[in-house]
């Protein structure tokens, strides 16, 4: 078989390729960087692919519009980064609760505020996680390569589309910027899901139907006639005060994610067999953390690389588990320290961070440095 | 005079049946005695009934406030979204599926504060829906703050020494801003709003009903107001004069009333058109 051409694209253009391949037909966004390059792409393709691309006058409107589209049932995604992260947090709250499959990008850059628009950034992970109010799942991807990032658009657009829920993608401006040679899959060479629509009567159908954990979708304009509301809920989808059904409904939401931790988490494992020191790093820094590993073993340093492609749910028993082997787990990450508290809360054994916030990517050297007082 | 003679004279219509657009159950509703939104809701109905739309073409979308709680009594697709955000989730489901004719029902809070931003760029773009905004010039929802549409001196829980900013005018900022069809009516005037909304409805472009309504629980009990009926006829029936009526009288006569009726109404291309003419283009077929 002759090898498939590979082409030489951007981070950005590689998300925009894996949602135009997942099905999106729908992007809402608004200019910001260092994610605008996903939207210039959008607006160009989406529409000849028969979809559909629209520049909101906010970021607020982007994410509202493209819950709307795919109530409508159109596969709908935004893009944006750190600020426009902040503004879309009330959006990603409604489609929790109202359970609204979306895909959610953020490149991430330095902040607080405006703070670094075209440098790299890793800060925005614990806002991922907690940024909307109220108890709420959460799904957050984290690539670290060009063709991953294509990839993982896809997966993110399964999973949305499987757990009625938004999904985030959240990679940093390094990647984000970066060209690498990547192949387009075929059609039908990745695994492509489409959510489940109901097929009971009209009068039989629920939007949060009790009898299943994750209910089937109809689309507006479909005959179903049906109620969303951003409220608490019943299984009809009106608004409730009742605590027992109020407790339920959250409970539900988390408990879908959490039961189903198997098919959503992703690590890579790179030489953890028999590591003494593991690396637990994602999105770029994880491309240093791999090289931090290379070099170490030429030393006789026995290093390994825990790389969560899942980084939303957090891979606890991961964690629990090599840092039963490991004397030390070394987290490297480009913020002042958040995943590593995830990473104490889970490993039986010491813990270290690596942190810079000053637009600079952390080096292998920087790793090795920490290291080296480990071996 | 005989009986039959009285039949034919009076010429009984049957009674409009309001039951087949209300979800079963979902009644009562949440407004409170003397609101003028229930009336809007019929007068919407009857509208709705005349343009011949079927349940399963329209989506209704809101949302917060009173007003917005209309979605979850009607029997057709209905959205009830976040505080301003209502004309953003509707603009994405009506791009997504263009042949649901989409009704948005919101406030003079939720449409010209929060979701002032969105207002006035769904105008611009003259996205085929049909926007109602009922003015109420408070915000009723959180008990009885002052909103964009307040008159100045007016006392609300937030301007107890009366209201220092003056308020929006809905028809003109909905015109400046792009939409293709403004208007305005009253609870009131109930029939009259039914024939606007109509209008409204089979309007193609970005519609804009401003409907003065009144909120006599809070607005009216910190105004002075004796009661509902005494508040409606002071603000919907005196404040305001229809555009025909006006036409006859010198502009002296008109001051501090509202103009009711069809105030602007132009044909411009309308967005999803415009962009099913975007992809022939794109895919190199236009």
């Amino acid at each position: 078989m002759a090898e498939k051409k590979r082409i030489l694209l951007q981070g950005n253009e590689a998300c925009a390729e894996g949602a135009l391949y997942a099905g999106c037909r729908f992007f809402a966004g608004y200019p910001i960087t260092p994610s605008t390059e996903v939207a210039e792409a959008l607006s160009v393709k989406l529409p000849k692919a028969g979809g559909k691309f629209i520049q909101m006058e906010d970021e607020i409107a982007s994410i509202s519009a493209i819950i709307g589209a795919s109530l409508a049932g159109v596969k709908s995604m935004t893009a944006t980064s750190g600020p426009g992260f902040s503004l879309k947090q009330e959006g990603i709250g409604f489609a929790c609760l109202a359970e609204v499959p979306c895909v959610i990008v953020n490149v991430m850059r330095g902040g607080p505020s405006t703070g670094y628009p075209t440098g790299p950034g890793q800060a925005d992970v614990m806002q991922a996680r907690w940024g909307t109010h109220g108890d709420h799942p959460v799904i957050a991807l984290t690539p670290a390569y060009v063709q991953e990032i294509l990839f993982e658009t896809v997966r993110a657009f399964n999973l949305a589309e499987k757990y009625r829920t938004p999904v985030m993608i959240l990679y940093d401006e390094i990647v984000g910027h970066m060209r690498e040679p990547i192949v387009l899959p075929e059609p039908g060479e990745i695994e492509v899901v489409d959510r489940v629509k109901p097929t009971c009567p009209p009068e039989e159908y629920f939007p949060y139907d009790e009898r299943y954990e994750i209910a089937p979708l109809a689309a507006y304009g479909e005959g179903y006639r049906f109620h969303v509301t951003g409220l608490n809920h019943r299984q009809d989808g009106f608004p409730t005060n009742d605590p027992a059904t109020i407790q339920e409904g959250i409970k539900r939401i988390i408990r879908k994610i959490e039961n189903n931790r198997d098919d959503i988490m992703k690590n890579e494992e790179f030489h953890l067999d028999d590591a003494e020191i593991c690396i637990l790093a994602y999105g770029s820094t994880a491309r240093s953390g791999r090289e931090a590993v290379k070099i170490a073993r030429e030393k006789g340093i026995k290093v390994g690389l825990l790389r969560p492609l899942t980084l939303w749910p957090f891979p606890e028993d991961t964690i629990r588990e090599v840092s039963k082997r490991a004397r030390v787990v070394v987290v490297p990450e480009m913020n002042l320290g958040q995943i590593v508290y995830e990473v104490e809360r889970c490993a039986d054994c010491e813990v270290v961070g690596i942190h810079r916030v000053d637009g600079e990517p952390i080096t292998p050297a920087q790793i090795i440095e920490v290291m080296e007082r480990y071996k | 005079m005989s009986g039959a003679a009285v039949a034919v004279k009076k010429k009984l219509s049957v009674p409009f049946d309001y039951s087949k657009y209300i979800r079963p159950g979902k009644l009562p509703h949440i407004w409170c005695p003397g609101c003028g939104h229930g009336i809007v809701l019929k007068a919407l109905l009857r509208a709705i009934d005349k343009s011949g739309l079927k349940k399963d073409d329209i989506c209704m979308v809101s949302g917060i406030g009173c007003s917005s709680r209309t979605p979850g009594y009607v029997d057709f697709n209905t959205l009830h979204t976040l505080h301003g955000r209502a004309l953003s989730y509707a603009t994405g489901v009506k791009l997504a599926k263009p042949e649901l004719k989409v009704i948005v029902i919101t406030g003079d809070g939720d449409a010209l504060a929060i979701g002032g931003n969105h207002f006035i760029h769904t105008c611009r773009r003259n996205i085929d829906m049909t926007i109602l905004v009922y003015t109420n010039a408070i915000y009723g929802m959180t008990g009885g703050q002052y909103s964009p549409a307040t008159p100045v001196g007016s006392v609300s829980h937030t301007s107890r020494y009366g209201n220092i900013e003056p308020p929006f005018d809905t028809c003109e900022m909905a015109k400046a801003s792009g939409a293709t069809f403004v208007a305005r009516g009253t609870a009131y005037h109930c029939q009259e709003l039914e024939r606007i909304i109509l209008e409204a409805i089979k309007h193609k472009g970005t519609s804009v009903v401003d409907i003065i309504d009144s909120c006599p629980v809070y607005y009216g009990r910190m105004n002075k107001y004796k009661s509902a009926s005494q508040m409606m006829e002071m603000i919907e029936k005196n404040g305001t004069i229809s555009v025909k009526q006006a036409e006859k009288l010198p502009p002296e006569k008109l001051e501090g009333k509202l103009l009711r009726g069809i105030l602007y109404k132009v044909d411009r291309p309308e967005y999803c058109e415009e962009y099913e003419k975007l992809i022939k283009k794109a895919q190199g077929k236009g």
